[in-house]
């Protein structure tokens, strides 16, 4: 470990022009978000900085964060792989095996003390003393708990990692629980999603990479640029909300007509995510503009939040108790009030969300 | 004097797998143990849940199978209600399903496998002059030139001189059983490069039909991406366009690039052929061209082969409470009338009671319980489950696309049939397979558009979609043959909730403990007589694991409710 390539050298190594990798640092600062001004600060950044280890646990998950992490678009996963980290411990994709592969998770911790990121790909199981997952005889916990005690930072992959997921949907049988809930002294993203999009899982990374910092997060603890607003609010079948427009049965005419699928249980009012700005596979679709209501997978205890096909609750404003029928109506007859309703039951709609994440933080 | 090792984690799987071996004085693998290390209680979970949601659950039990649970479990809710989908659905659920077993096969081949038999620093002495002429005399792939060969030797290069080898790092570079030219080597270093990059244009045309890949949507009674040739918020003919081109590259890198491949690696490795196994090979079929209650008109039959006897093909009806039944001889889960029989998954019981030894731990005890897997077994046979088994039955029934292609393989390499049963033939059924589903990716695309052409475009039937329709009490079985084999779910709904969901699972079946006889599984059985180089690098025990391309989240049992609460967990 003598010799760190810095990216840009990396970049040259590999045959990649000057020209071609300014572009590339043009596209990330659009990417993220930032002013073309910040493009030589990223330049800068790629230029001087060496590869960061990573280490990718797996706990209690089924690995579509792994594999959705693959589909990425931009950068595309060999880029990074090999040329923007050093990925030395994956289950997933590592060479090595058995002691070989805990040979170089433990190499890295001493060697990189402080410096490398742990990425935790599913959650841990802490009833009954760990059995439920082992690793090389440990518990997960443990090994969770001895990595990320020499980590600079912890990136909790998907909902699993980052609220719980599947297996801590009621009743929880083998107490599966978060990262952040047992890493308490480390910086921890969450990046929830069942999985989460491709490229927002490359952009918390080249985020860091760039900045030399996580991105700033909400009280979720994940990252503004992409769980800042629902999904309702940048979804294309928005107008038909609006207007009072609904599916009421699947394939019915509404339903061919890419209308609203709010009365078909659409978690999209009360679910932060990207999914409808950027939506999936580079921008192909996403689950509602395929016709199929939003799961809300992002949001902390979605699966108990069901059923899935249920309406989770009606708009309430104002000491009204309205829903969609009614605001429909009174979209068609005013067009400019029912706008008006629906932005403040959006508001106090928010407003439980924030309020639910209160008691998440705290339980 | 005997040897014994312990392969954990094994990497490039899903999930979470390990695997003991015990070594005779030559160092050959006398006996192996596989167990399954983590267990999430799913079933408890959905319990008393809406059925209609249950494919979402199941769903995630697999990311990386990521669409064979749904399907599943949306025929099994199908079945229990007495469902029958329109044909575009049929037809978009085929379609969706060989996407997935194209997409799976590809990433399995050049990314979980194909460093089994690939030294990626043997590619650094290559001569790109002659890996440029071995690519372009094996394919007509266009990226072959002496100068990308050439510019990707350095790219590599320059890579391992940076000290970070990253996925790369520790593994077995330089082992005795690598025999591939250091230009095979790096035109393999090249196609898994591309693989990378190509596997996710392939899932695009899940994200068409189902919002989105990993874990597309699916729906009971049909799929929700309604079709409308007069929108553009619906299946157009701008979707149908962006499906047939991924449908043509995906045909085009399978011909040009993987299946060249593949025969290309295997022709140096045909003299290994450890591995067999069980031969025993056991599959449902999918893949239904009428209904999914009509086996006849499945384009993958279903069926049995008991010890390597082509000439018989035994029925197999997962309804029947004699046929597939999970024994827990060696799991660790105890049954409420006995640990000694197996259960048929509509009466199956899941009561885990961990026995093994506390975490920290050296090794497993062996002769008593050592896996969160149970043990399933057809007509009390271990079965093995996947490619090679979906190939045999197809070979023997004599489907013409199978025979030629397999008769192709095997006359290119020079070997007999019996080379078929091995860890080889796995790896070679595998491929021969996606090629065969690359194709059925077209033949559906364009059974698709004949239909909606002749003016059908309806996708969902909402006849049961009410739960006030649906009788009180019903029982269903749902299946799929997913990349790693036979999967089947069964389903009890009662009042319009979950009572009992069951899933029996290809990796539990090939990845299994003993039964009660005492009788291995395919992947113990498969690594018992092979001879290991070197004790310390267990090259040759990751490549017969990872030719059944192992998927431990699934396996790892998963769902079954029969009102057994978990609060009775007991560690000894």
């Amino acid at each position: 470990m003598e010799k760190k390539e810095t990216f840009a050298e990396v970049f040259e190594a590999r045959g990649v022009k000057r020209r071609d990798f300014l572009k590339f640092c043009s596209l990330m600062s659009v990417y993220l978000g930032l002013a073309p001004t910040m493009v030589p600060r990223i330049v800068s950044a790629m230029e001087k900085k060496p590869r960061i280890p990573v280490i990718w646990l797996h706990g209690l998950e089924c690995t579509c964060c792994s594999e959705s992490f693959i589909r990425s678009s931009h950068p595309i996963v060999a880029d990074i792989v090999l040329n923007m980290i050093s990925l030395d411990y994956d289950d997933t994709l590592s060479a090595a095996a058995g002691f070989q592969l805990e040979e170089i998770r433990k190499k890295i911790m001493k060697e990189y003390k402080g410096k490398f990121i742990l990425a935790v790909e599913g959650n841990v199981p802490l009833k009954d003393n760990g059995v439920y997952c082992t690793i090389n005889g440990e518990s997960f916990l443990d090994v969770l708990k001895e990595t990320a005690a020499d980590a600079m930072a912890v990136i909790a992959w998907g909902s699993c990692a980052s609220f719980g997921c599947v297996q801590s949907a009621r009743p929880n049988p083998t107490g599966a629980t978060p990262v952040h809930k047992i890493i308490k002294n480390k910086p921890v993203v969450n990046v929830p999603g069942c999985p989460p999009i491709a490229e927002v899982m490359t952009g918390v990374i080249t985020h860091f990479l760039t900045f030399g910092k996580l991105p700033d997060l909400d009280r979720l603890k994940r990252p503004k640029t992409f769980y800042g607003v629902r999904i309702h609010d940048k979804c294309e079948r928005r107008p038909y909300f609006d207007a009072g427009m609904f599916v009421e049965s699947f394939d019915d005419d509404g339903a061919r007509k890419g209308w609203c699928l709010y009365k078909m249980g659409c978690k999209g009012p009360t679910t932060y995510n990207a999914c409808s700005s950027i939506k999936w596979n580079e921008g192909v679709s996403f689950p509602i503009g395929s016709g199929h209501p939003c799961l809300g997978c992002s949001e902390p205890d979605f699966w108990d939040n069901g059923p899935f096909y249920t309406r989770r609750a009606d708009v309430s404003f104002v000491g009204v108790n309205s829903n969609a029928d009614k605001i429909g109506v009174v979209a068609v007859g005013a067009a400019a009030a029912g706008m008006a309703a629906h932005a403040i039951g959006t508001a106090i709609k928010k407003g439980t969300s924030e309020s639910k994440t209160v008691e998440t933080e705290e339980d | 004097m005997a040897k014994r090792i312990v392969v954990d984690p094994v990497s490039r799987i899903e999930g979470h797998l390990r695997i003991e071996a015990v070594l005779d004085g030559n160092n050959t693998i006398k006996e192996a143990y596989s167990s399954g290390t983590m267990w999430r209680g799913l079933e408890i979970i959905l319990k008393g849940r809406d059925p209609r949601d249950a494919w979402a659950f199941t769903q995630r039990i697999c990311g990386v199978c990521t669409t064979v649970h749904a399907l599943a479990s949306i025929r099994c809710v199908e079945d229990a209600l007495g469902v029958e989908v329109p044909p575009n659905a049929r037809i978009i659920r085929n379609l969706m399903n060989a996407t997935q077993q194209t997409q799976d096969h590809l990433v399995h081949f050049y990314h979980l496998h194909a460093l089994d038999w690939v030294d990626v620093v043997s590619a650094l002495s290559a001569d790109p002059a002659e890996a440029s002429r071995i690519a372009q005399s094996i394919s007509p792939w266009p990226k072959s030139s002496v100068g990308y060969f050439k510019d990707l030797k350095a790219r590599l290069q320059a890579f391992v001189d940076s000290g970070q080898l990253g996925i790369f790092s520790n593994a077995y570079w330089g082992h005795k059983g690598y025999l591939l030219p250091p230009e095979v080597n790096l035109i393999a270093v090249a196609h898994y490069l591309e693989a990378l990059d190509f596997q996710k244009e392939i899932v695009k045309i899940h994200t068409v039909f189902g919002g989105k890949n990993p874990h597309p949507n699916y729906l009971v009674g049909g799929m929700a991406s309604a079709i409308n040739l007069n929108s553009d918020r619906a299946i157009n003919i701008e979707r149908l366009n962006l499906v047939k081109k991924i449908i043509d590259d995906t045909i085009t890198f399978i011909d040009q690039v993987y299946i060249p491949d593949l025969i290309a690696i295997a022709g140096y490795y045909k003299g290994w052929l450890y591995g067999g196994g069980l031969g025993n090979y056991l599959a449902y079929g999918d893949f239904p061209e009428k209904s999914v209650n009509d086996p006849n008109s499945f384009l993958w039959p279903r069926g049995a082969i008991l010890n390597k006897d082509l000439n018989t093909i035994y029925d197999v009806d997962p309804k029947d409470m004699s046929q597939v039944k999970e024994e827990i001889a060696h799991s660790w889960y105890t049954y409420s009338n006995g640990n000694g029989k197996g259960l048929h998954p509509w009466e199956g019981e899941t009561n885990p009671q961990y026995t093994g030894p506390q975490p920290p731990y050296k090794y497993l005890d062996v002769d008593k319980k050592y896996s969160w897997l149970k043990t399933p077994r057809w007509k009390d046979n271990p079965m093995e489950v996947g490619p090679l088994s979906r190939v045999l039955i197809q070979y023997a029934k004599g489907d013409p696309m199978i025979v030629d292609t397999v008769n192709y393989v095997l006359k290119t390499l020079n070997v007999g049939p019996e080379a078929l049963f091995s860890t080889l033939g796995r790896t070679a059924a595998r491929g021969i397979e996606c090629k065969q589903t690359a194709g059925f990716m077209l033949h559906f695309y364009n059974q698709l558009m004949e239909n909606i052409k002749s003016g059908d475009v309806r996708t969902f039937n909402d006849r049961m979609w009410d739960p006030e329709r649906w009788p009180s009490e019903c029982q269903g079985f749902g299946f799929t043959e997913a990349p790693r084999g036979a999967l089947g779910h069964w389903i009890h709904i009662k009042d319009q909730k979950i009572a009992d969901y069951q899933i029996v699972v290809p990796s539990t079946w090939n990845a299994s403990p003993r039964d009660g006889k005492g009788r291995s599984g395919a992947y113990e059985s498969a690594l018992k007589g092979t001879p290991m180089d070197d004790p310390n690098m267990p090259l040759e025990i990751l490549r017969t694991i990872h030719s059944f391309d192992p998927c431990l989240a699934c396996a790892s049992h998963i769902m079954d409710m029969n009102g057994n609460e978990i609060t009775t967990v007991k560690i000894s």
